[in-house]
């Protein structure tokens, strides 16, 4: 089957609105399409008549670095974050999350923005920009404006781009100064299930002593049908020692507080509630580390 | 239609296509790079890999204008004109070509990989080839190829070759020589269906049903027949002969007219100008259906409340019962000092052969096609023509099927897939017409690995000695019969493992169910029921406080025992030897052996597994094949059979038989395999028999010709017969010599063909129940497996299998150990990442990307040994490999995870979930996956 008629590959994010309203909702926009090409397949979309592609538009693809704030465009790819070195040195835990989606081939074409306006709630990528903090600059409904990452999710697969008329174009997020360090995992189910059972990311900044919490930032997904930062155990962790004793407090206030859901064939609601203790674990461990390793400002 | 402008292997391109193009289509259909395969249109199997501006992206799902005015190199732009690119010579020399469809993309990852990183780690291959799969290889091979090309464009010296030491090697027997068609097949040159193309060919699809059982009220084709492009639009009515197909049994419609029985049943075909057209005729036709009650389980198939889904099968729901009934059972429990007894699931799984099913008919007059033609990679091409013949009303002498090669097949491909409907579309449009089929159909439709309920009780007596073997096991053979009969027969008469049981009671149902047919699959049953019998081996070896090696050691089948079928073995039994060579290896693993040991939060241990597996059909089933030689002047050989190679090696196999016989440079001999009109019947490519059976044809055909040269040569130089030798393609007499064309040569101008067949038949074999000899050999593994289980998460890691396998003799070694460890893999998939879900008759796992093969990341290091105890009657000594090697993995890798972490996994996959859950619990059985459970 032909599953659009036309493709188009504007160089601006003008040209490439005023396609889509001169298509008047029958084309929309893609990236790397390894989602949605293979949904498009799959017949979980009508057949669009035009593919607007916003990769070689050149400001939506770079990585800049502006004092404290770090851009990144919609369609920059995983490969490009993983090699990037300053997401290594000042947001780990996005590397960490990009290079585990797919394998080359996928992560050389798959943006960030994709993955972000696929709107799963435990993309890989998502999950660390919303531990990070991140917003999402985009125009829609021809309003060109910075949204907080997570106002972009309404559900499973439904974002707020509407993208037979609206542009993602990049996000911004605070690099990671002194005494910050961030860290992301993921826990799989080796069968059929392309999804992750749960991906945490954190990002936690020390006091200047190195021995405790000054300010933490978590997502755990899914939890619900969007990412959400976790406030009640951010709170919790400020002002307590980072070690082991917190490590397994908090732990036991995210199992008792937290209430995931069991998902078909991808796990049970009492597995989700084991990981959120190993992938806490894991990920506070790393980033505990990573800031101390940080206390000098790395510039 | 647009204009396209990029670099192609380093060529400038130019052309007008549709916009809707990927990148793969534009590659394979417009420009004719047809190296590069289709496997999924997922994004899930990484073989259409191309480099796009040097780094590698799938192209299945890359839109080809994406590509515009970009770099493309595909896999026929890898190697300098003549001069083989490092990875391509590597991958020969290192045996990391089966069947070759994945090669492409394998390939190209690499060399994409040793462009940015010259020197990679393992670590770096295995993440760089992280989704690229192999079906065939278990990778083992692939990643020392890597490796080694890695060293040589370094200007290094290339790794040695892993081939297993063999006993006595020949001229050309037991040596590693390269397969048939490897250089074409890392070049992008080798064809498989989906690579041919004719003038004015057609595209077809299928319509199938969506229900698992209905009854079809209408079929109203009206509309699409309308549709321009539209050239024909088939249903049963349509159907000229028999509108029934099927190995065993013909119960199997080539279109569905009175009722469907699953989701994939064909009700329809279409041949249009285009595949696009054709897909869009097939939304136009309209089917009325009335709704079934669903039998979606064997048991309740069983049961007399199930609706009946062939009433003209005399037993209704049962396809067939069979029995083992050996010696006393009563008496054999009696005896038992220790009896335990579980109940064992098997999930429905699927082969995954990379290449989906293909299929072209051409019709009798086109350009050079005299009669109905049929090109196709399938594994028995004379049952297909059988087949297709009766289905088209016509003599089989008036079908031509001939093979091309095959992208995997591993038993999927022997039930017919499109053949019969493209010969139908192809003689009512008088025009040749391609049937592919995408992924998604193909998961859907062709049989699958019988899920299976097995209860087994095992009784033994104080001392280990095993007294009796009760068994019942349930097979879902799905909506038709295909193979059940036979897979389910070897999955019975298998059921006491390769050890002595003096009684024992097997009562085996093979059921008809509304799920997706169940068919052939590597270890054909066997695989199956080892699951159980070899846990329950480790059961036993707990109570009795038996070394569970010591147990299989006391009980091994050895010459002089009498199986459960009542069959004498009198020669060739391995087993002792493989229990020995796996018990040595894991000692030399630590300085001092444990079975289980803890490091931080991860469980480490030992588990072990024993299978036999017969060779050839047996059981009273004439079992033939059949091959031709002939000799050229140029001094060249051609081998003639109709045996099909998927990967797994025949063509070598019979072209190192005729190179021994002849003592001809192996090089000398060409091979021709499956052509109905060209070369004869060599059988199905099915029960581990090609080796044996038409390995032993060609053998004969080939001293045949032997003969006769030495015939004509004597005659032509006026000595005795006896006084000729043969020697490096040379007929040595007196001090002096003849080469083999000069021979030809006179032969020719006497009149004389240099040519010869034979037809060789197993020996002979005697049905269930009769005693004697149910099979003419049978092949025994030994299995270790070191699974490292993660205490907080519940997954399941093998670092390590030790292998030891008695095939008789390695024909070939190195490609024999590509079987072995390609067998290990594939196991190590049925165990912990494989199961075909399907939901009240309406399968789940529709895409690949809900079915997870093992990626070289899961692939374990495999340590493979062979113990070559000879069969008589084999070729040199051999029996089969095929299916040895993914019989008893599964159940070694389970009795691994219950010595590291003291739970033992009744029910595959293995589910990390439960797993963890009943670790938690302090439960020490697991009966089923967390879904699952009630």
């Amino acid at each position: 089957m032909k599953l659009w008629e036309h493709y188009h590959t504007p160089t601006t994010v003008d040209e490439a609105l005023s396609l889509l309203a001169q298509y008047a909702g029958r084309a929309r926009i893609i990236a790397g399409g390894t989602d949605l090409l293979v949904e498009m397949r799959a017949g979980e979309h009508e057949p669009h008549h035009a593919l607007i592609d916003i990769t070689r538009i050149a400001e939506l693809t770079t990585i800049a670095r502006d004092g404290e704030q770090i851009t990144i465009g919609a369609g920059v790819t995983h490969t490009q974050i993983v090699h990037s070195a300053l997401l290594q040195q000042r947001a780990a835990c996005l590397v960490e999350s990009c290079g585990v989606v797919g394998g080359p081939q996928v992560r050389n074409v798959a943006t960030l923005g994709g993955n972000v306006a696929h709107a799963l709630p435990a993309g890989d990528g998502t999950v660390s920009l919303v531990a990070l903090g991140a917003e999402a600059e985009a125009v829609i409904g021809g309003e060109r404006r910075w949204h907080p990452i997570q106002a972009l999710y309404l559900g499973p697969g439904k974002s707020l781009l509407n993208p037979a008329r609206d542009v993602l174009l990049r996000f911004r997020l605070a690099a990671c100064g002194p005494r910050e360090g961030t860290a992301f995992d993921r826990i799989m189910r080796p069968q059929g299930v392309a999804l992750p059972i749960l991906g945490c990311a954190v990002r936690v900044r020390l006091t200047a002593d190195g021995t405790r919490f000054e300010r933490a930032q978590l997502c755990i997904a899914p939890l619900g049908p969007t990412p959400e930062r976790l406030l009640e155990l951010e709170v919790f962790l400020v002002g307590k020692t980072a070690d082991e004793v917190s490590l397994r407090s908090v732990i036991d206030l995210a199992q008792s507080s937290l209430h995931p859901r069991a998902s078909k064939y991808r796990a049970s609601a009492e597995y989700r509630r084991e990981m959120i203790g190993v992938l806490l674990e894991r990920t506070l461990t790393r980033a505990v580390e990573r800031a101390r390793a940080a206390s000098v400002d790395p510039r | 239609m647009s204009a396209l402008q990029m670099i192609v292997n380093g060529t400038a391109v130019d052309v007008d296509v549709p916009e809707s193009r990927t990148l793969a289509q534009l590659l394979r259909y417009d420009l004719g790079l047809t190296g590069t395969k289709i496997g999924c249109e997922e994004a899930e199997c990484g073989i259409c890999t191309v480099l796009v501006d040097g780094v590698p992206v799938d192209s299945c799902i890359y839109p080809a204008f994406k590509a515009q005015g970009r770099s493309v190199t595909t896999i026929e732009g890898l190697a300098q004109g003549e001069e083989l690119h490092p990875l391509q010579r590597s991958f020969i020399d290192h045996g990391a070509v089966q069947c070759g469809f994945c090669t492409p993309g394998l390939i190209m990852n690499a060399a994409a990989l040793l462009n940015e990183n010259p020197d990679p780690s393992d670590e770096a291959i295995k993440h760089a080839l992280k989704d690229t799969f192999c079906r065939c290889t278990g990778y083992a091979s692939v990643m020392q190829a890597i490796r080694s090309a890695a060293r040589a464009r370094r200007g290094e010296a290339p790794l040695p070759v892993n081939d297993p030491p063999v006993s006595e090697p020949m001229h050309a027997i037991s040596r590693s020589v390269p397969p048939i068609e490897v250089v074409e097949k890392v070049t992008g040159q080798a064809r498989y269906t989906d690579d041919y193309h004719f003038p004015d060919m057609l595209y077809a699809r299928t319509l199938r049903s969506p229900h698992p059982h209905a009854r079809i009220l209408s079929i109203d084709t009206e509309q699409a027949r309308a549709l321009p492009g539209v050239r024909a639009v088939l249903t049963h009515a349509d159907v000229p002969g028999e509108n029934l197909h099927g190995l065993v049994y013909r119960d199997w419609p080539v279109l569905c007219g009175d009722v469907v029985r699953y989701v994939g049943d064909a009700v329809a075909v279409v041949a249009a100008d285009s595949e696009e057209i054709a897909a869009r005729a097939l939304k136009l036709i309209t089917v009325e259906y009335e709704s079934l009650p669903v039998v979606a389980d064997p048991k309740y198939a069983h049961s007399p409340e199930a609706p009946v889904l062939h009433p003209q099968h005399p037993t209704g729901n049962l396809l067939k019962h069979i029995k083992v009934r050996h010696g006393d059972i009563e008496q054999g429990f009696a005896e038992a000092d220790v009896i335990v007894e579980r109940e064992y699931r098997t999930p429905t799984t699927e082969h995954a052969f990379l290449e989906p099913e293909c299929a072209i008919g051409v019709p009798a007059g086109y350009p050079d096609h005299e009669k109905l033609t049929i090109y196709v990679g399938s594994q028995i091409p004379y049952q297909d023509r059988n087949q297709i013949a009766r289905a088209m009303g016509l003599a089989e002498e008036q079908v031509r099927v001939i093979g091309t090669l095959i992208g995997g097949g591993f038993g999927g491909k022997e039930d017919i897939a499109g053949q019969i409907h493209v010969a139908l579309l192809a003689t009512v449009t008088g025009l040749p017409v391609k049937m592919l089929y995408t992924r998604q159909e193909s998961l859907i439709f062709h049989p699958k690995r019988h899920a299976t309920i097995i209860r087994i009780k095992t009784g033994a007596k104080r001392d280990g000695r095993l007294t009796a073997v009760e068994a019942e096991l349930y097979g879902d053979g799905g909506a038709y019969a295909s193979l059940s009969d036979k897979v389910m027969t070897r999955a019975t008469t298998h059921a006491t493992g390769p050890y002595n049981v003096p009684h024992a009671k097997i009562d085996c149902y093979a059921m008809y169910t509304n799920n997706v047919p169940s068919g052939a699959f590597r270890g054909f049953g066997v695989t199956q029921s080892a699951f159980a019998v070899e846990q329950n081996m480790d059961l036993l070896a707990e109570e009795l406080g038996i070394d569970p090696l010591e147990l299989r050691l006391i009980n091994a089948q050895k010459v002089g025992v009498t199986t459960a079928t009542g069959q004498l073995l009198r020669e060739s039994v391995g087993l002792i030897e493989t229990i020995a060579d796996v018990r040595r290896d894991m000692q030399h693993e630590q300085p001092e052996f444990r079975w289980a040991w803890r490091e931080g939060r991860k469980a480490y241990a030992w588990g072990i597994a024993c299978a036999y597996k017969n060779t050839g059909l047996g059981g009273g089933a004439p079992d033939r094949s059949e091959a031709e030689v002939e000799a050229f002047e140029d001094g060249t050989v051609e081998v003639r059979t109709a045996a099909a190679d998927m990967g797994q090696g025949i063509a070598h196999v019979v072209a190192q038989c005729a190179a021994e016989e002849l003592r001809l440079a192996y090089d000398h001999v060409r091979v021709l395999l499956c052509d109905t009109d060209l070369t004869p019947n060599g059988g199905p490519t099915t029960a581990s028999r090609q080796t044996f059976m038409t390995g032993n044809a060609a053998r004969l055909a080939a001293g045949a010709l032997r003969d006769a040269l030495t015939q004509s040569a004597a005659e032509m130089l006026d000595i005795a017969p006896e006084q000729i030798r043969y020697e490096e393609g040379l007929l040595r007499y007196n001090g002096d010599s003849l080469r083999v064309g000069q021979v030809v040569q006179w032969m020719k101008s006497h009149g004389l063909s240099a040519r010869a067949r034979y037809e060789y038949w197993a020996p002979p074999t005697q049905a269930l129940g009769t005693g004697g000899d149910m099979h003419f050999a049978f092949s025994y593994a030994t299995q270790a497996a070191l699974v490292e289980v993660d205490l907080d998460t519940g997954e399941v890691h093998v670092h390590k299998v030790l292998s030891s396998t008695d095939i008789g003799r390695a024909i070939n070694p190195l490609m024999l150990q590509g079987q072995i460890e390609g067998g290990i893999v594939m196991a190590l998939g049925n165990c912990l990442t494989e199961s075909f879900i399907i939901e009240d008759g309406v399968p789940w796992s529709r895409l690949l990307s809900r079915y997870k093969m093992p990626g070289i990341k899961t692939a374990p290091e495999i340590i493979s040994r062979l113990v070559e105890a000879r069969a008589s009657e084999g070729p040199y000594g051999a029996k089969g490999v095929g299916e040895i090697p993914s019989i008893n993995t599964s159940p070694a890798i389970c009795n691994a995870i219950y010595n590291a972490v003291g739970v033992r996994v009744f029910s595959l996959p293995v589910d990390q979930d439960a797993l963890l859950r009943a670790m938690r619990a302090g439960e020490h059985e697991v009966y089923a996956a967390w879904h699952d459970l009630r």
